[in-house]
């Protein structure tokens, strides 16, 4: 009985390891992907003026 | 706390130092809950050893819960003090909620397959569960629809808090048409009794996969100003060379 | 009130020069109507069996056609600033936006769908049934698409997204509408008990539309 379930309680711990690996990716590929970007425009000589960059808006 | 976490900048800085910890306890809390998972709880009587897809089953149904209020005290934030770190809370607790929603909603998939011999099952948790997704999906879609991250902020907190106004309306509804229809689900996942010695890891793990839910929302939060820090830089790099054109302008004119 | 009337008559007024006041909706609402049978069979026991349940999904789907113009235009052409800007609330302005909007989708599609039952081999009590719950219960599906429509208001292309935000909402009148006129045809339920539920979420969704209809519109 129990080995009958195995697959599916596999299959369960799998889908869990994708959706919690793959926010877990997103959320350190898109970290780095913004701070190359902000490292680009600095060096590009855009510096960030001293205020909130949400006040632009 | 709050006027502390108020400003985007002091955020970033406590939200840093914070993170790796919150990630760390996560991690410890998983692997601790899941290693008596597997090596304590007994098979249930009833449903074998299929009550152990139970323990990611249930701490994604709260999650998927958890998210949503996360997401509307940030609408009330974004609608009261017009905040842009509430924005950022906002922004970031939606993905994460969808997935958890979603995997709630595959493992009940998949732990129905053995127990109602199908995969899906119009009951009536499932069936809430499902409509969350479709709200979690429109307000994501509803995100990407504004150019303007402080009008999308705004729409999509009013949308949050009507769906809030409406879960309890829709969970009702569904109940009600579960009733109608079928009379009485003949396995429930969560039983209304449950054993000490299954109950301590299920609390265990949920609390991992909260801690591990809430230091993504904050990784997320922290690329959502990243990428709005981006997004101010670019447009003023936009209107600087704009500056630049009207003096070319300006001067050809001249000649 | 006078500017609340004036709000009706003149959407009144737009819809029927533009949108021939209702027939639009009405023909759509027919078009779903005759697709049904060509998807399951001219089957007509499962056809009455089903047709409650056929009438208030094609009422749903049409209600959401056109939801996304109902503020878009307005702003557009600056009068919703003006509207906006009157001594009126603007929850109430939403509400009168909702209601003449109501008067040219919802109110025909229930007065007609006695006629479209004939097609769907209804009997003449649940024909009855049918009209009576989406007489109450198409207000819950327009002011649940009126809340989508003033969250999208200013969006150029906001038509898909705002029937993705607004369906989920629309499941509770769903649910007790098609109830309430199936209690005829399948004698499951009683007929009011869902029809009182109905009535009361047609008046929730009227203020919840009135509420955050005005908290979007008076956005940035």
């Amino acid at each position: 009985m129990t080995v009958s379930y195995l697959g599916y309680i596999l299959a369960a711990y799998a889908a869990a390891a994708a959706v919690v690996g793959g926010l877990i990716l997103r959320a350190v590929l898109d970290h780095r992907a913004q701070v190359r970007e902000l490292a680009a425009l600095e060096a590009r000589g855009v510096r960030r003026r001293f205020r909130r960059p949400e006040d632009e808006a | 706390m709050l006027t502390v976490l108020a400003n985007p900048t002091r955020f970033m800085a406590l939200s840093g130092r914070v993170l790796p910890w919150l990630a760390m306890a996560a991690a410890g809390l998983l692997v601790a809950g899941f290693a008596l998972v597997f090596l304590t709880v007994p098979d249930d009587y009833q449903q074998g050893a299929t009550v152990r897809i139970m323990y990611v089953h249930v701490p994604a149904a709260w999650l998927s819960l958890f998210l949503y209020l996360i997401m509307a005290m940030a609408a009330v934030g974004t609608l009261v003090w017009r905040h842009p770190v509430a924005d950022v809370a906002q922004k970031a607790a939606a993905p994460i909620g969808a997935a958890f929603t979603f995997l709630c909603l595959v493992t009940g998939a998949i732990w129905g397959k053995p127990m109602w011999g199908t995969w899906w099952v119009w009951d009536a948790r499932l069936t809430s569960e499902l409509v969350l997704l479709l709200i979690y999906l429109g307000i994501m879609g509803l995100w990407r629809a504004f150019e303007e991250p402080s009008a999308a902020a705004r729409a999509v907190a009013v949308m949050t808090l009507v769906g809030l106004v409406n879960l309890p309306v829709i969970k009702f509804s569904v109940d009600w048409w579960n009733t109608l229809h079928q009379p009485a689900s003949v396995f429930r996942l969560d039983g209304p009794t449950i054993h000490s010695s299954m109950l301590w890891p299920l609390l265990i793990v949920a609390a991992g996969f909260s801690l591990l839910a809430l230091a993504l929302h904050l990784s997320g939060m922290r690329t959502e100003i990243l990428r709005r820090r981006v997004r101010a830089l670019t447009l003023q790099q936009a209107r600087r060379s704009e500056v630049d054109l009207g003096h070319i302008r300006a001067s050809g004119a001249g000649l | 009130m006078r500017a609340f009337v004036a709000i009706i008559r003149r959407d009144l007024l737009i819809a029927s020069r533009i949108g021939g006041a209702g027939a639009l909706p009405l023909v759509f609402f027919l078009m779903l109507v005759t697709l049904i049978p060509f998807a399951i069979g001219p089957d007509l026991n499962l056809l009455s069996r089903i047709g409650p349940a056929i009438l208030w999904l094609a009422a749903a789907l049409a209600t959401l056609i056109g939801l996304d113009r109902l503020f878009q235009a307005d702003a557009e052409d600056g009068s919703l600033d003006l509207i906006l800007a009157s001594a009126l609330p603007a929850e109430l302005a939403i509400v009168a936006k909702g209601f003449a909007h109501w008067l040219t989708t919802g109110l025909p599609l229930a007065l007609c769908s006695p006629l479209f039952g004939l097609l769907l081999a209804l009997t003449p009590q649940a024909m009855m049934d049918v009209a009576a719950s989406l007489l109450v219960g198409t207000p819950a599906l327009t002011f649940a698409g009126v809340t989508g429509a003033a969250l999208t208001a200013r969006l150029r292309r906001g038509g898909l997204i705002l029937s993705i935000l607004v369906t989920p909402l629309m499941i509770p009148a769903l649910i007790f509408g098609v109830s309430a006129a199936q209690a005829a045809s399948v004698g499951a339920a009683s007929f009011f008990a869902p029809f009182l539920v109905l009535c009361a979420i047609s008046l929730l969704s009227i203020v919840i539309a009135a509420v955050a209809g005005a908290a979007a519109l008076r956005g940035p």
